[in-house]
């Protein structure tokens, strides 16, 4: 049996499980039994697209089914970015799956959640497999309006309706660039075919048309900023391992959309392309992580900081288009490899942390971090598995974060060679971008979970919290040692992604495999290693070393008190440091100028006995200024031909008549 | 072989010299203000005198505030260990590059700035949340000074980098003259010396991380004291090797340059502490809302000093 038929039959085991919740809707054992179909189906997807991805990825297999259009049919093919992808598609439903038979049972009505799930990832899968540009639309709108279901499934909870409209709206905004990035790609001849596209010659003009409604379209789906508004309203409002599939994994397949058709079908765009993409992305991982940084909302703050992420896999993938440009292709592959390699770390640890933040939500009722606190006294495993995650993500060594961002790192440092003067100048700029992107993930993460697993508990919620169950522990345990896996052998995920960079760039970083210790090298010894391994080892040596001298030399006695706080113990709880008073220090620093936050403080007189109170102003102003006025405008505009809607029949056949001949005359004109 | 000696020799010697570093600078600091200031090895037995003391932990302190003085020493020595003092040619050195290090330091400074918030109490809240602001700024600024370092060396790997500074005629840059003054700015920032923090107070509101760690006591805070002197020598050394690898051992050459440059290394210590207290007895700490100001003027010479080097190389 070939690959693609694998992976084409499960896709079909996702698509009849989601006929089968249907069937099984008001059964009791519908969670239990959608869950395990769908795990099943996953992990065989898995299995089948790491074995592939592992093996000879030079010869693709192809599908060809009689469906679709009729001169068409449609197309599936499994080449080696399709394989990659598959990875991160079905690692995230595996995991996602597992956590379900969990999570799954808390949901108070699983049948608006159980046909779509499978649904989803059936749709997810797809849109990975299409080989045709039709088959490919069918399957990234199906995918979509999946995702919309399941955005909806607490419709009854406030906010929750607007963010489906907000999703439904720029989802179709998005599939309309797609549709015409695929129009223009296909030509007067319209073979939709991916094969005959990346054949034919596209014109700069073209190529240039299509680059941006790729970045309108897919970098929509991913969050790009300004495309991202709809992303931390709809990732959060869902249930959170469909969270953690829309952010660790649906905005993968966004990339994968733009990888394709940018860096395999378009042929190469020219280097300025480069510059747009460089810059879009420094500016989204900042302004990603800035407004992460000022949520207090646990499951918005994980959405925005995967605006954040995204924005590091496209400032990559624009130095890996700069690279080509100038056919340096070593360097473009290290450069593409470091976004692959991002686009998996980010796959692990933020479903991680999702799954993490439903425990929490599971465990408490509670999304607001200003009503937790304390958890890790009440759930140690899950504070644990969450406290990898957050270590990852913030780019910390030995965890996989730090790879990809040294990777990136040494992608920058070797930009001076790039002829172009923009791009001598962009790329440090972004550089500096990415740096401040990484030390402000740090600081998020740090009050993430400072905020919520530690300290004293600000609530009764949090105080009677439990530990949640073994199968939303196990995909949270396993997704951490992947986290670390991929952080200490880090040269065997690059050798897996070499024959993807030869099959798309024509170039592949050296083989990491034979290095001693297993440590990276991107291009030389003498230029750069690191050896997540021997890191991890040194620092288990001094702690261990440190602990064994303190034990045999220091005194062993342990008091516990009350907490000293400099001798004024705190009467309550709330006096701590809550989300918003952590975030203080950086909403001052960046804050002014990102968001207009301002603080007021209203001061009572002396003898007034009212409260004083502090109230904080802040503006999304990509919000206020962009979408406000569109939504203005499109709402004007209805309103004045709202007339339209009241004509006798006469008006109508005379505005048909109208119309007709102002064509004809516009096309004799033209022609 | 010698590599192993010279390694093994390294992570011994930083272990060693870090209090007396410190010691040196306090005493600096009270000769300067004409007090006769306690012994250059009063840190060694403040560091004794916790040990002996028993630790008194908050109730509601968790096992994250226990393991944290241990991983943030481990990941500070570890960084300390990579980065060559008196001789380049660290057996290990190809482990870990600047980034990693700049990493290493960033991951202690994580857990302790969790460990602040752990107790519950608005000091350690307030410690961390300032203590992260300033990390925000700085470790990206410190990042730019590394990609000017690397720039000019070609590499990120620290011996790489000190032997080509020690044995090739680099000359005057002016990208490596923005990027040592970003480079001592954030050392001043990092290690909480004036003007951005001060280590002598204890109780004013104004404090970063002296509140963080305000909660710990006994050998838990030995451990974090001996990690921020080694954090002070790590800074020293970095910028002695990499801006000034006078006389610095290059790996390979017999014993006599061994004693050369351990001398050397000793003469630099000693003036980088002298300096420090200098420079400290003459300025005075800033408000918190001064030193974004303070760390952004490093940031952008960072920035400009890597965008000059991207330019041309010979910048």
């Amino acid at each position: 049996m070939s690959a693609v038929v694998l992976q084409m039959l499960c896709v079909a085991g996702m698509l009849g499980s989601a006929v089968l919740a249907i069937v099984l809707s008001r059964s009791t054992i519908a969670t239990a039994i959608i869950y395990s179909a769908t795990l099943a189906a996953s992990a065989i997807a898995l299995i089948g697209s790491i074995h592939w991805l592992l093996g000879d990825t030079t010869n693709a297999t192809d599908l060809t089914l009689p469906i679709g259009l009729p001169w068409l049919g449609a197309h599936f093919r499994l080449d080696g970015l399709a394989s990659f992808f598959l990875v991160v598609v079905n690692l995230g439903g595996t995991s996602a799956s597992l956590y379900g038979l969990g999570y799954g049972h808390h949901e108070e009505a699983p049948q608006r959640v159980l046909p779509f799930f499978p649904a989803f990832l059936a749709g997810m899968n797809l849109v990975v497999l299409a080989g045709d540009a039709f088959s490919y639309l069918l399957c990234w709108e199906f995918m979509s309006l999946a995702s919309w279901a399941l955005v909806m499934a607490h419709h009854r909870e406030p906010g929750n309706a607007k963010a489906g409209y907000v999703y439904l709206v720029m989802a179709s905004f998005g599939t309309l660039a797609l549709l015409l990035a695929f129009g223009l790609l296909a030509g007067p001849a319209g073979d939709y075919e991916f094969a005959a596209i990346r054949a034919a010659q596209h014109t700069p003009y073209v190529a240039t048309l299509v680059l941006i409604l790729m970045l309108l379209g897919a970098g929509s789906k991913a969050g790009l900023v300004p495309l991202h508004v709809w992303l931390p309203l709809a990732h959060p409002a869902a249930p959170s391992h469909v969270s953690a599939l829309m952010s660790g994994v649906m905005t993968k397949v966004a990339i994968y959309g733009f990888i394709r058709v940018v860096f395999d079908l378009l042929g190469q765009p020219s280097w300025w392309a480069s510059v747009i993409v460089l810059s879009l992305g420094g500016i989204t991982a900042v302004m990603g992580i800035l407004y992460a940084m000022m949520e207090k909302d646990l499951k918005r703050l994980l959405a925005y900081s995967t605006i954040e992420n995204i924005g590091v896999i496209f400032a990559s993938l624009g130095l890996a288009l700069a690279f080509q440009a100038n056919g340096l292709k070593l360097l473009a592959a290290l450069a593409f490899a470091a976004a692959l390699f991002h686009v998996l770390n980010h796959s692990f640890f933020k479903s991680l942390l999702f799954f993490g933040a439903g425990a929490v939500l599971i465990a408490t009722g509670e999304r607001d971090m200003d009503k937790l606190g304390g958890l890790i006294h009440r759930m140690p495993f899950t504070s644990f598995a969450v406290l990898v995650g957050c270590v990852s993500i913030s780019a910390l060594p030995p965890f996989n974060g730090f790879v990809s961002e040294w990777l990136m790192f040494q992608a920058v440092l070797q930009s001076p060679e790039l002829p172009q003067w923009a791009l001598k100048i962009t790329v440090p700029a972004v550089g500096a971008l990415l740096a401040l992107a990484a030390a402000l993930a740090a600081a998020c993460f740090v009050k993430a979970y400072g905020v919520t697993f530690l300290g004293r508990p600000r609530s009764v919620a949090a105080e009677t919290a439990e530990e949640v169950d073994h199968y939303s522990l196990s995909a949270m345990f396993i997704l951490a040692a992947l986290c670390l896996l991929a952080g200490i052998l880090p040269g065997l995920v690059i050798d897996a992604l070499s024959p993807i960079t030869l099959q798309i760039l024509g170039g592949r970083m050296p083989i990491q495999i034979n290095e001693p210790w297993l440590s990276i090298v991107p291009i030389a010894e003498s230029r750069s290693s690191y050896n997540g391994l021997l890191v991890m080892v040194f620092i288990a040596i001094s702690a261990s070393f440190a602990v064994v001298f303190i034990h045999r030399f220091a005194s062993h006695a342990l008091r516990r008190g009350p907490a000293w706080g400099c001798g004024f113990s705190d009467p309550t709880p709330a006096a701590q440091y809550s989300g918003g008073s952590f975030a203080q220090p950086i909403r001052r620093v960046f804050g002014t100028l990102v968001f207009h936050a301002r603080d007021h403080v209203e001061m009572p007189a002396p003898g007034d006995i009212r409260p004083a109170r502090l109230r904080i102003e802040s503006h999304d102003l990509i919000w206020e200024g962009m979408y406000e006025p569109i939504a203005g405008v499109v709402g004007f505009a209805a309103d004045k031909l709202n007339r339209l809607q009241f004509l006798t029949i006469r008006r109508y056949l005379s505005l048909v008549f109208a119309t007709l001949v102002t064509l004809l005359l516009v096309l004799a004109i033209w022609s | 072989m010698s590599g192993i000696l010279v390694q093994g020799v390294q992570m011994l010697l930083v272990l060693l010299l870090a209090p007396l570093l410190t010691g040196f600078v306090r005493k600096m600091k009270a000769r300067l203000v004409r007090r006769q200031g306690a012994s250059v090895f009063q840190p060694y037995l403040d560091l004794l005198r916790l040990l002996r003391k028993e630790v008194v932990l908050a109730d509601n302190a968790s096992w994250l505030f226990r393991v944290t003085p241990y991983v943030t020493f481990a990941a500070i020595w570890v960084a300390a260990a990579l980065v060559p003092t008196f001789a380049t040619g660290l057996l290990f050195n190809w482990t870990a590059d600047l980034i990693a290090i700049v990493a290493l330091l960033g991951s202690a400074r994580f857990f302790l700035a969790l460990a602040g918030m752990d107790v519950g109490t608005s000091f350690g809240g307030i410690g961390a949340s300032r203590e992260v602001m300033i990390a925000a700024l700085a470790e990206p600024a410190m990042l730019l000074v590394v990609f000017c370092v690397a720039l000019v060396a070609g590499s990120t790997q620290l011996s790489t980098v000190a032997n080509f500074m020690a044995s090739s005629y680099v000359g005057l840059r002016v990208s490596l003259g923005m990027a040592v003054i970003a480079l001592i700015m954030v050392a001043l920032a990092e290690n909480a010396r004036i003007p951005v923090d001060n280590p002598a107070t204890h109780l004013e509101l104004t404090m970063v991380h002296e509140a963080m760690v305000l909660e710990y006591s006994g050998r838990h805070l030995a451990m974090i004291e001996f990690g921020a002197f080694l954090k002070l020598l790590l800074y020293i050394s970095l910028i002695a090797c990499v801006f000034l690898p006078w006389k610095i051992a290059v790996f390979g050459t017999g014993p006599l340059s061994y004693a050369i440059g351990a001398v050397a290394y000793l003469v630099k210590l000693a003036a980088a502490g002298f300096f420090l207290a200098l420079f400290e007895t003459a300025t005075a700490k800033m408000r918190v809302f001064r030193v974004p100001q303070f760390l952004g003027a490093a940031l952008m010479l960072g920035l400009l000093g890597t965008l000059l080097l991207f330019v041309s190389k010979s910048f």
